[in-house]
């Protein structure tokens, strides 16, 4: 009888990982920046139909890149769990922590235990209702981690280098089209004009809309909002080297 | 159910779009009527909702509910909303037994929601009118015991760019209406009413006071359906629905044109 090989712990997750890693470097990456009225998700993507960013509730919003249909099935497991608890309880109670909770618990579930885990990187994002109720930002990656951002959050294989980018030019405070244009910069690759809105999927929590704050942009108010107002300072120029 | 977790199906157990599904594999207490078993008749007066009115107009539709809820001869609630939206572009309205009817609305609001939020489009109209059709029928049980729930329905068709109105019986049979329709204790009274003005070039201005004056007339008939209450200034529910959406009027304004309105004709010619 032959004995399997020994394959040490460390070797298996470190080759899950790299696994993982490999299959969500080879998408696109998409980036979540606060700005004056919420939270704007702008993601680099070809498609009109097949999105990547999607209302989950009514102050929550959802992102995934790496495999479609591994976050896409995420993303409809998310909106039933909101829904379910929105009805139970009641639409207050349903909040992002604790659906950011749910989706590291499966996620990591699937990274230990399945033969396969999820080539996928999430973010749940949500604003508050309230003028003093902050915006969250929980970014998770495709192991189950965690982490609590503020600011902005870059999802995808090249996010290195575009958190380089944000870390230089992002500013608190930014008006939706500031936000817009400088996330459509830092997506593009370098030295290569800013993406033109056929290449963009763009979408914003909107904090002053009532209820549902979900609001897709798109079409001709995309391109008015990447075309900026004149007066104000464009950020889809470089900044002062830093 | 698991209040923390995703809820994960596997294949050939998977709900779809459908939110009523969802509950149904994973917590099926929760479903309206659930629970609902006993004697064919309740040994207690059940609350009912009493008159709403649904009128078409050129470009869209006005709902519009009076206020009283009763259980017996006892007036229950005296603030009770029955015209409610169901989405951006529609609206429901309840006669018949109050608690299943609010559960019944809640239910139908998650699920042309829930299907929007996964499919990532809205149901068309008819398929809106189709989904609650079937809740009316899920009910059917709970109908047979006293609980019956009826809804208005209506809603603005952006695919036909016109205002359409639904009614439905206690078996979730769905009916068209190409004029108006009025369901509940005091629906007779008001549907004469309706009838005696409308015609199909009525403007959304002379709608909304056939809606009032209807109910007006339905509350002077009928001893369940709630008048205008000017001692607690409590005015009827009415929204407007066309191509922006679910309008509702507010309280002011309804009071205002309530009273304008009810100087006329309805103190029996006195002051003409």
């Amino acid at each position: 009888m032959s004995q399997p090989f020994y394959v040490s712990p460390e070797q298996v997750m470190k080759d899950r990982a790299d696994y993982a890693r490999k299959g969500i470097a080879r998408g696109r990456s998409l980036v979540a920046l606060e700005y004056e009225d919420g939270i704007v998700l702008v993601a680099e993507n070809p498609s009109r139909t097949l999105f990547k960013v999607s209302e989950i509730y009514d102050r929550i919003a959802f992102a995934g890149v790496g495999k479609y249909n591994e976050f896409q099935m995420l993303k409809i497991a998310g909106v039933r769990l909101a829904d379910m608890k929105g009805y139970s309880y009641s639409r207050e109670d349903v909040t992002a922590n604790s659906l950011a909770n749910a989706y590291a618990q499966t996620l990591g579930q699937v990274f230990t235990h399945e033969m396969k885990p999820y080539e996928v990187e999430i973010l749940v994002a949500s604003v508050g209702v309230e003028d003093g109720d902050p915006n969250e930002l929980f970014h998770i990656l495709y192991d189950g981690t965690v982490f609590d951002e503020q600011g902005y959050t870059v999802l995808g294989g090249q996010s290195d280098a575009i958190v380089d980018l944000l870390k230089r030019d992002y500013t608190p405070g930014l008006t939706l089209s500031a936000a817009i244009r400088l996330g459509a910069r830092v997506l593009s690759p370098p030295d290569a004009p800013p993406l033109p809105s056929g290449q963009l999927e763009v979408a914003a929590l909107q904090r002053s809309r009532q209820r549902r704050a979900f609001h897709r942009i798109k079409g001709t108010e995309l391109e008015a909002l990447l075309a900026g107002d004149p007066a104000e300072p464009d950020p889809a120029q470089p900044g002062p080297a830093a | 159910m698991d209040d923390t977790a995703l809820p994960l199906f596997g294949s050939g157990f998977d709900p779809g779009p459908s939110f009523v599904d969802v509950l149904r594999r994973t917590a099926p207490h929760a479903l309206p009527g659930a629970g609902l078993t006993g004697p064919a008749t309740p040994p207690f007066d059940v609350t009912h909702g009493t008159t709403v009115v649904a009128i078409r107009f050129d470009g869209g539709v006005v709902m519009a509910g009076d206020r009283r809820a009763t259980a017996g001869y006892t007036i229950a609630n005296r603030r009770m909303e029955k015209v409610m939206p169901a989405d951006e572009y529609s609206g429901v309205s309840i006669a018949g037994a109050a608690g299943p009817a609010v559960e019944m609305v809640k239910l139908f609001q998650v699920q042309l929601e829930h299907y929007e939020k996964v499919e990532g489009e809205q149901l068309s109209l008819e398929g809106k009118a189709n989904q609650l059709g079937l809740l009316v029928r899920g009910n059917l049980p709970a109908a047979m015991q006293g609980f019956a729930v009826v809804p208005l329905f209506a809603g603005f068709d952006l695919r036909r760019h016109r205002g359409r109105v639904f009614s439905y019986d206690v078996t979730g049979g769905k009916y068209e209406e190409i004029e108006y329709q009025a369901n509940g204790s005091g629906g007779v009274h008001a549907r004469n009413w309706i009838k005696a003005g409308w015609t199909p070039s009525i403007t959304r201005e002379a709608t909304v006071d056939l809606a009032i004056r209807a109910l007006f007339a339905a509350a002077d008939e009928d001893v369940a359906t709630g008048g205008p209450d000017l001692v607690r200034r409590i005015f009827p529910t009415i929204a407007i629905i066309n191509e922006d959406g679910y309008i509702a009027l507010t309280d002011e304004e309804v009071a205002r044109r309530a009273e304008a309105l009810l100087e006329g004709p309805e103190r029996g010619g006195a002051t003409s």
